[in-house]
C-alpha cells in the first residue's frame, strides 16, 4: 500500500510524540531516584528514616541470598491469589443467584450497598478474633475488600442486557435459566474480565492490611515489623515490591481482558 | 375450513402504580390456514400487546384465544415469533444461532439439523454459516433470523415490525425476500405494522386498530388481481393505490 506524504508526516509525528511520551516517564523515574539517591547522600534528608535507593537495592540483594524475601513474597502472592480465586467464584455465584431471585435481590441490596461502602479494614481485627491469626483469616480479608463491590458491579451488568434478547429466548421456548446460559453470562464475559482486573488490586489490598495484624510472614508483615523495629528499608523495599506485584498482576488480566475482545 | 387460529373478544389492560391503562379492547377476527394477515395502526396503540398475547408470553383479561382449538400455550413450538431486529447473537456463529432454539428445547436432533442446513443452502447463507452476524448485510441477518425461527416448523409466524429497523432501500428487498419465502413455505403469518405500503404489499387481509385502546376499525381484503404476487409486485398493481388511500383514511378518521 502507498502512503501519501502527509500521511506519512501524520504517522511520524505520531510516532515523535509516543516516544516523547515514553522518554518523559523514563525520565521522571531516573531523575526521582537520582534526587533521592543524592539528598540521602549528601544528608539533605535523613538516610535513616527515608532510606535511599541505594540501600533499598542492597536490603533487596542480601534478603535475595538469604532468600527470606522469597517467602514473603511468595505468602503474600499466593494469598492474594487464593483470595482473588474465591471472589470470582462467590462474586459470580452470588450475582446470578441475586438474577435468579429478583426479589431476594430487592431484599438485600440495601445491605449490599452498606457492606460496599464499609472501610473493609475495620472488619481485619473482628476477623483476626473471630477466624485466628492464620492464613484462612487473611484469605478472608483479601475476600472482604473485593467481593461487595464485585457482586453489584456484576449483578448490575447481569441485569443490563438487553431485554429484547431476553424476549428472543422467550419467542425460542426458553426458561430463565436458557436466558441466563445463552444470553446473559456470555454477554457478560467482558464485564467479569473488567471486573476481574480491578479486583485482583483490591485482594492484595486487603491480604496486606490482614498480614497487618495477623501474620508472620508476608510482604504486609514485612511493612509493620520494619517500621516498628525503624527497619524504613525494609517498609520501602515491601512498598516497590507490591507495587511491581499489583502492576503484573492487572498486566495479566489486562492482557487476558484484550486478547479476548481482540478474538470476539 | 376451519380457522388456524381465533381470537374471540379479547381485552387487556395495562396496572401501574398511577393507575390502568386499557390497551386492547374486544379484539376479534380469525386466521385461516396459508393466510397473511396484517395489522396496521397507529403507533403504541397495542399492536405489540396483541402479540404478544397470542404467542402467550401475556393472558387476556377477558376473552380467549384458540389455536386449532384449543387455548394457545406460552412457550408454544407451534407459534414461531420474529422481533423488531433480528437479535443475532454476536458471539455465536450464523449457524450457531440458527441452532439457538433447537438448542433451547432440547431438540438437536440429526433430521432437525439437517432441515436446519437444507434452509440455510435454500436461502444462501450456506456459505456465511461460520461467518459472524457483524459480517453479514441487514438483509441476510433477517433471513438469518427467520431460518431460526422456521427450523423449529412453527405452524403460525407472528411478525412484529420485522423490517422497521431497516433502511428504506433495503427494507423493500427484504420484506420481499421474507414474503416471498413465507409464501414458499406455506406458512401462515401475522404482520404487525405501521407501515401501511408494506402491510398492503404483503398481507391477505388487512386489520386496522385504532388507537388506544385499541378496537378493531375494520378488516380489509386485499385483492391486487395479480398472479404469483410478491411484495414488490404488489407495489405496482394498479388497485395498490386505492387500498393504500382507503387504509389512509381509515387510519386517520376520529384521530
Amino acid at each position: 500500500m502507498t502512503e501519501s506524504a502527509a500521511q506519512k508526516k501524520y504517522l511520524q509525528k505520531q510516532k515523535r510524540e509516543r516516544r516523547l511520551i515514553f522518554a518523559a516517564r523514563i525520565l521522571l523515574f531516573v531523575g526521582f531516584l537520582a534526587l533521592w539517591e543524592c539528598s540521602a547522600q549528601t544528608g539533605l534528608i535523613d538516610s535513616f528514616i527515608f532510606s535511599s535507593p541505594s540501600r533499598i537495592w542492597q536490603t533487596f540483594l542480601k534478603m535475595c541470598m538469604d532468600q527470606s524475601l522469597f517467602t514473603h513474597i511468595g505468602v503474600t502472592l499466593k494469598e492474594t491469589l487464593l483470595s482473588f480465586f474465591f471472589v470470582v467464584i462467590a462474586g459470580i455465584g452470588t450475582a446470578v443467584l441475586l438474577w435468579l431471585c429478583p426479589r431476594l435481590s430487592r431484599v438485600l441490596e440495601p445491605y449490599l450497598v452498606i457492606l460496599n461502602s464499609l472501610p473493609k479494614s475495620a472488619l481485619a481485627p473482628l476477623l483476626i478474633v473471630w477466624l485466628g491469626a492464620n492464613e484462612r483469616t487473611i484469605i478472608v480479608a483479601g475476600m472482604s475488600v473485593a467481593l461487595f463491590g464485585s457482586v453489584i458491579n456484576l449483578y448490575t451488568g447481569f441485569r443490563e442486557t438487553d431485554p429484547e434478547k431476553s424476549r428472543l429466548i422467550q419467542a425460542l421456548g426458553g426458561t430463565r435459566k436458557d436466558e441466563l446460559l445463552k444470553i446473559v453470562l456470555p454477554s457478560s464475559i467482558p464485564l467479569v474480565l473488567s471486573v476481574m482486573k480491578v479486583n485482583i488490586g483490591l485482594c492484595l489490598v486487603g491480604v496486606v492490611i490482614g498480614e497487618f495484624i495477623g501474620a508472620r510472614q508476608g510482604l504486609g508483615y514485612l511493612i509493620i515489623y520494619g517500621s516498628q523495629t525503624f527497619k524504613l528499608t525494609w517498609v520501602l523495599m515491601s512498598i516497590v515490591i507490591l507495587c511491581i506485584i499489583a502492576m503484573v498482576l492487572y498486566g495479566i488480566l489486562g492482557f487476558a481482558e484484550k486478547w479476548y475482545l481482540k478474538r470476539k | 375450513m376451519n380457522s388456524l387460529l381465533e381470537v374471540r373478544d379479547v381485552s387487556l389492560s395495562y396496572h401501574t402504580p398511577s393507575g390502568e391503562t386499557s390497551a386492547l379492547s374486544h379484539i376479534s377476527f380469525s386466521l385461516m390456514p396459508g393466510e397473511f394477515l396484517a395489522i396496521a395502526g397507529p403507533s403504541g396503540c397495542g399492536k405489540s400487546t396483541l402479540l404478544n398475547l397470542i404467542c402467550g408470553f401475556l393472558e387476556a383479561e377477558q376473552g380467549t384465544i384458540l389455536m386449532n382449538g384449543k387455548p394457545v400455550q406460552p412457550r408454544s413450538s407451534k407459534i414461531g415469533y420474529m422481533l423488531q431486529k433480528d437479535q443475532l447473537l454476536e458471539w455465536r456463529s450464523v449457524w450457531k444461532n440458527i441452532l439457538l432454539g433447537l438448542e433451547i428445547r432440547r431438540e438437536l436432533t440429526p433430521e432437525k439439523i439437517g432441515f436446519a442446513r437444507e434452509l440455510l443452502t435454500a436461502y444462501g447463507l450456506d456459505k456465511f454459516r461460520n461467518a459472524r452476524p457483524s459480517q453479514l448485510s441487514g438483509g441476510m441477518r433477517q433471513r438469518a433470523a427467520l431460518i431460526r425461527t422456521l427450523v423449529l416448523k412453527p405452524d403460525l409466524l407472528l411478525l412484529d415490525e420485522p423490517f422497521s429497523a431497516l433502511d428504506y432501500q433495503t427494507r423493500l428487498n427484504v420484506s420481499d425476500d421474507i414474503g416471498q419465502i413465507l409464501r414458499k413455505e406455506h406458512k401462515p403469518a401475522i404482520l404487525v405494522t405501521h407501515d401501511i405500503a408494506e402491510a398492503i404489499s404483503m398481507a391477505d387481509r388487512v386489520i386496522i386498530l385504532s388507537s388506544r385502546p385499541a378496537t378493531i376499525k375494520n378488516i380489509i381484503p386485499i385483492d391486487l388481481g395479480i398472479e404469483n404476487r410478491t411484495p414488490l409486485s404488489s407495489r405496482n398493481a394498479p388497485a395498490f393505490k386505492s387500498y393504500f388511500n382507503l387504509i389512509w383514511k381509515e387510519l386517520n378518521q376520529n384521530d
